[in-house]
């Protein structure tokens, strides 16, 4: 932990083309966004990688415009302060405003990248200090042994490894069905959100569908869930430049008084965001209330498998997953 | 009697330099051909070296040397070695190395091969207690200020005993107590009896301690962090090697200490031994975030157990106090005593019994840290005391104030010896607060609930010792008429530097404009003083500014009457001037009296000095000798007992239930700090120490795996300070303002209670708002509220500390 990065090479192309010809150039080049995940790393000599290809300064990456559908894309090197006072993104999608105001502190949302927050690595603290993990390219891990300290951890999906996504953000994506639009071998190709977020049972060594030489490109939000009824909440030990340890984030359509379709997403509790598709199920078509919020509770955290320190999330998901429901009341 | 100064504000004269970031640190320190220093630090818990590998990274480019261990000066077992060969810490420093550049130095740290033998590591104090349980050194687990090094082992009989929520309570080499416990609790209406955890935090300050240093002329220059410009040097000379009079410190500024860079520490005096092997060539040690949290020491943390006895109207009849401290891998700093001493000075048991078992850990090494033990003591006490309140069905602000300190503290008594206090309103405190804060009204809403959140009130006290004697001051009045105030005290980022010094400006009736202050390093010549820290700064510097100030004042009538006949009893000051009481005709101006000082030389110009000063002042006051009126003096007023600090907090919170999240709405303290010198400083103390007992009531912690004992929370984001962020925008405060007899100008300081009344206040609001249940375990992490609320068990086992 020497606070002293190693020696690399460092590439500042201004075009994807440039970027993608430097990744396919050098096997272990490093892509940095806004770098708030990687310089981490670096400065803890975890990761030491010798090209690193700093994708900062390619203007076609930063922006946020209207699309023909209705929606917004938005570049994937635009900050998250730019994405939390846009204007289009805080009326039509006030879940992603929210989430991203939520993201670390000014400083770091003033510098960080979407695309970073939602491709980060995860925070686990045996991983991000250099044990020789599962997800590491190890055999064993760390966080699921009779000591581990595990209160961040995963409820479920676990498959050896039992880190969360970390990301505020990514939640977001998922419920408001956003694709992921990814620079690959020369090709743009989209990837929906709910397949861009990998587990380890898929790919234990990373958290996307990002392969050595993609470049994601941007976001793109559909207008489907435009102007809908919005809720984010995330629970944290701090205000500020925390993790969750448990976040909510759900978009909802109303007929009358009565849910008429819902996306509910669960953030800390597992690789990926996780949707609470029985939530979802039991609240579509219902009028929010006290009995709902009874039933929502019973199945929002149905399978999980806490660990040693990590059952508080169990309650805590419940309680969010009904408190989304009763903003809609 | 009215000042022109005290109890006004002024602006420091330093706050430009800290506002625009033209201020140098330690770290900022360049030279000519300046090498860069770095540490190999271990890489486990507990270890030997056996061997040392450097033939790959002495291959490094720029590498230009090692430090070994044997080269270095090594203390006792239990000490705090500079460099090690049998690291007792993951971190530990075990190698350094210089190079050309920072580049080089750290990557010549990971071509090091040190092959280290791993040996019996322990991180919680109870496991080391069992029969077999790891010693954290070879040959003992347990050690402490008076605390012989030992191997102390509990019977299994002592743990047997000892429910599983219990404290077992073993031998204990720490044992006092006064009065008759038995009869206490005999006439005790209510008993209240629990074990508690209080967890290890660390400092968490902004600036790590870096540090440079080169040697010139047989003198060792050295740039370091530190809270106490004067008291640090000796103990750096010592770890240096040489005389304190060819060491020259420069310490202008400090980024935050908070009691960790209270003192010298190994890290400081690095780089001047790297630099003595290169033969005096400048040495840069930047200190790394994570070797700050490793090697910047921790507040201690307790495992602990108590009894206490309560008579119908609420007052404490008797108490019995059981606690293991974290001692961490050295002695550490005897948080343990002050213990016992703050629960009797802010409770005032009539019948009392304190054990207490320092035990050492490999973990990081502890230090004290604002009001250690005192703090700790509040945040384990003071829920207690609402417990027993509830039981009685009295209102919590009576049950205190029954108990707590007064009127100037008389009858009021502290620690084993029971010795006196020098004044106490603690009592007026709780009083006043609780009137500014609308207790009584407010507080007929607790529990209140509004949906998911419950709201709560908090009130708590807390001591610590706030003052000292025995230093010396130093004042000069150069010729044209400016006053110099040579203080050695620290920059720590209170001013209180700058407002004790306008003791002597106050005492000389000098204009605020007029005044120079000299600080900063030897180089400004001086005074030994002892530390920031302790709060004891304003109590103590404003007695040695008040004695040199009243040698200046002396010698300046003396000079008068010398020059214009009569006695100087014939003559007195006024607006920088001297004057005749008989018919107030001004005979010279300071200025003048200056320079008549310089011309008649001797003790007015400071080449005769008093015998009984400390051999740095005598240094810096031959420095300036001949340069002016030289005021010079050793405090020796009449100090009787204990000088305590002492504050009364009050908080509201929602506590929401259904996610743990605590939301603090309001937040009052009230201070007993004698007279308020600097109202803007007492201002700035009780909101950041509010904000700093948040975190340690809320999120504050260590954390280790006891597989590997490697601390996880060693960064700023797994340590959770809190920020603005997480605060009221608005906190209040006041103070009694009630002068303390034994300080010429009735100022006490009181740095270190504004955090633990603010703490433990918090945790008491947050089981008043949750219908009186207690964590017992200190900080009250969200995953706790969301456990007791939801009604399932806790995840900790019982009383395990250094973990989530």
């Amino acid at each position: 932990m020497s606070d002293v990065m190693h020696n690399f090479e460092l590439y500042q192309p201004d075009s994807i083309q440039g970027a993608a010809d430097l990744l396919g150039e050098f096997d272990d080049a490093w892509i940095i966004a806004g770098a708030k995940d990687s310089l981490g790393w670096f400065k803890d000599r975890v990761i030491q990688p010798s090209v690193v290809v700093d994708i900062g300064g390619i203007a076609e990456l930063t922006g946020i415009e209207e699309t023909d559908d209705g929606g917004l894309y938005i570049g994937a090197m635009t900050t998250l302060t730019d994405v939390l006072e846009n204007p289009l993104i805080r009326d039509r999608y006030p879940i992603l405003s929210s989430s991203a105001s939520q993201v670390a502190s000014p400083q770091i949302r003033n510098a960080g990248s979407i695309g970073g927050n939602i491709s980060q690595d995860t925070r686990c603290v045996y991983y991000r200090t250099g044990f020789p993990c599962y997800r590491a390219g190890g055999n064993t891990c760390y966080a699921n042994t009779p000591t581990a300290m595990n209160r961040d951890h995963a409820l479920f999906e676990v498959s050896r490894c039992v880190a969360v996504t970390p990301s505020d953000t990514a939640p977001a994506m998922v419920a408001l069905g956003a694709s992921m639009v990814i620079r690959r071998k020369g090709e743009d190709i989209e990837v929906p959100a709910s397949e861009y977020f990998i587990g380890p049972e898929i790919d234990i060594t990373r958290m996307t569908v990002l392969e050595h030489g993609d470049i994601l490109l941007g976001i793109r939000l559909p207008a489907d869930w435009a102007n809908a009824r919005h809720y984010f909440e995330k629970v944290a030990d701090r205000n500020t430049w925390d993790f969750a340890l448990v976040s909510i984030t759900m978009v909802a359509k109303m007929a009358g008084n009565a849910i008429e379709d819902v996306a509910m997403v669960c953030g800390g509790v597992q690789c990926t965001p996780r949707r609470l598709t029985e939530v979802e199920d039991v609240v579509r078509g219902e009028v929010p209330g006290a009995e709902v919020e009874t039933l929502v509770r019973r199945v929002a955290s149905r399978g999980a498998q806490p660990l040693n320190f990590n059952h508080f999330k169990i309650p805590l998901m419940e309680n969010l997953a009904a408190r989304a429901v009763r903003s809609l009341a | 009697m009215a000042y022109r100064l005290i109890g006004n504000d002024f602006t420091p004269p330093d706050i430009e330099a800290k506002v625009t970031g033209s201020a140098k640190y330690a770290e900022d320190f360049r030279a000519d051909g300046m090498v860069h220093v770095k540490v190999f630090g271990s890489p486990m818990p507990h270890a030997k070296v056996k061997s040392i590998d450097a033939d790959e990274a002495m291959k490094i480019p720029g590498f230009v040397a090692l430090l070994l261990p044997d080269e270095v000066k090594q203390p006792d077992v239990t000490g705090f070695p500079i460099l090690t060969s049998e690291p007792k810490y993951h971190g530990q420093p075990i190698v350094a190395v210089a190079a050309e550049t920072e580049q080089a130095a750290a990557d010549t740290v990971a071509a090091l091969k040190v092959d280290l033998e791993m040996l019996p590591f322990v991180v919680d104090p109870l496991d080391s207690l069992r029969q077999g349980g790891a010693n954290a050194l070879e040959g003992g687990n347990v050690s402490g200020r008076g605390v012989d090094f030992q191997e102390l082992k509990w019977t299994g009989k002592d743990f047997a005993a000892a429910a599983e929520n219990e404290l077992p309570r073993g031998a204990a080499p720490i044992e006092w107590s006064f009065g008759d416990i038995d009869a206490g609790f005999a006439e005790a209406a209510v008993i209240v009896e629990d074990s508690f955890v209080h967890a290890t935090n660390s400092h968490h300050a902004m600036e790590p301690r870096s540090a440079a240093a080169f040697w010139e002329n047989g003198k060792c220059h050295v740039w370091g962090s530190t809270q106490s410009t004067s008291f640090a040097q000796p103990g750096l000379a010592r770890m240096i090697g040489i005389e304190l009079k060819d060491l020259v410190f420069v310490a202008e500024y400090c980024g935050g200490g908070f009691g960790g860079k209270a003192t010298s520490y190994p890290l400081m005096a690095l780089p001047a031994l790297m630099s003595k092997k290169l033969g005096g060539r400048p040495c840069h040690l930047r200190v790394s975030r994570f070797e700050e949290y490793a090697n910047g020491m921790a507040r201690s943390g307790f495992q602990g157990w108590t009894r206490l006895g309560f008579a119908s109207d609420g007052r404490i009849t008797a108490a019995d106090i059981f606690v293991v401290q974290d001692l961490g891998p050295t002695t550490g700093f005897p948080d343990f005593n002050n213990v016992g001493n703050a629960f009797s000075v802010v409770f005032q048991p009539p019948n009392m019994r304190f054990r207490a078992v320092p035990v050492l850990t490999n973990t990081v090494p502890k230090g004290p840290q604002r009001g250690p033990g005192e703090n700790q003591t509040a945040n384990m006490f003071e829920p207690l005391i609402d417990k027993a309140a509830r039981e009685l069905g009295i209102d919590r602000i009576a049950m205190r104030e029954v108990n707590a300190p007064g009127n100037g503290g008389v009858g009021a008594k502290i620690g084993a010896k029971q010795g006196p206090l020098t004044s106490a309103f603690l009592k007026e405190a709780l009083t006043q607060g609780a009137e500014t804060f609308g207790w009584a009204e407010r507080s007929a809403n607790s529990g209140m609930r509004k949906g998911p959140k419950a709201r709560g009130y908090g009130v708590a006290s807390a001591y610590h010792s706030a003052g000292s004697s025995g230093f010396d001051g130093l004042v000069r009045i150069t010729p044209d008429g400016t006053l110099h105030v040579h203080t050695g005290v620290g920059n720590l980022g209170t001013y209180s530097y700058g407002s004790t010094s306008r003791v002597a400006a106050e005492v000389l009736g000098y204009d605020w404009d007029h005044v120079v202050i000299e600080r900063g390093g030897t180089a400004r010549h001086i005074p030994f003083n002892l530390g920031q820290f302790g709060s004891n700064t304003s109590f103590t510097m404003a007695r040695t500014n008040y004695v040199a100030a009243m040698d200046a004042k002396a010698k300046l009538l003396e000079i008068a009457a010398s020059s214009h006949g009569g006695d100087p009893d014939d003559y007195d000051i006024s607006d920088e001037r001297i004057v005749r009481k008989s018919d107030m005709g001004v005979v010279m101006t300071f200025a003048e009296a200056a320079q008549m000082a310089v011309d008649m030389g001797d003790k007015y110009a400071g080449h005769v000095l008093p015998d009984d000063i400390h051999e740095m002042t005598r240094t810096s006051a031959m420095a300036i000798a001949g340069t002016g009126l030289v005021g010079v003096a050793k405090d020796t007023l009449p100090k009787d007992g204990t000088a305590p600090a002492l504050t009364a907090s009050f908080v509201e919170v929602d506590v929401d239930v259904e996610t743990g999240s605590v939301e603090i709405l309001d937040f009052l303290t009230v201070s007993d700090c004698g007279i308020v010198n600097h109202p803007t400083g007492l201002a700035a103390q009780s909101r950041g120490g509010a904000v700093m007992g948040f975190g340690l009531a809320l999120t504050e912690r260590h954390i280790y795996d006891p597989a590997y004992g490697i601390p996880n929370a060693a960064s700023f984001y797994h340590g959770k300070p809190l920020s603005y962020l997480d605060v009221p925008l608005n906190t209040q405060w006041g103070a009694v303002n009630q002068p303390d007899p034994q300080n010429p100008m009735g100022i006490r300081g009181v740095g270190e209670p504004l955090q633990g009344s603010a703490s433990a206040a918090l945790l008491c609001a947050i089981s008043d708002a949750l219908g009186g249940h207690l964590f017992n375990r200190i900080p009250v992490v969200t995953d706790m509220i969301v456990n007791a609320a939801a009604g399932q068990p806790q995840s900790h086992k019982p009383l395990a500390t250094n973990t989530v």
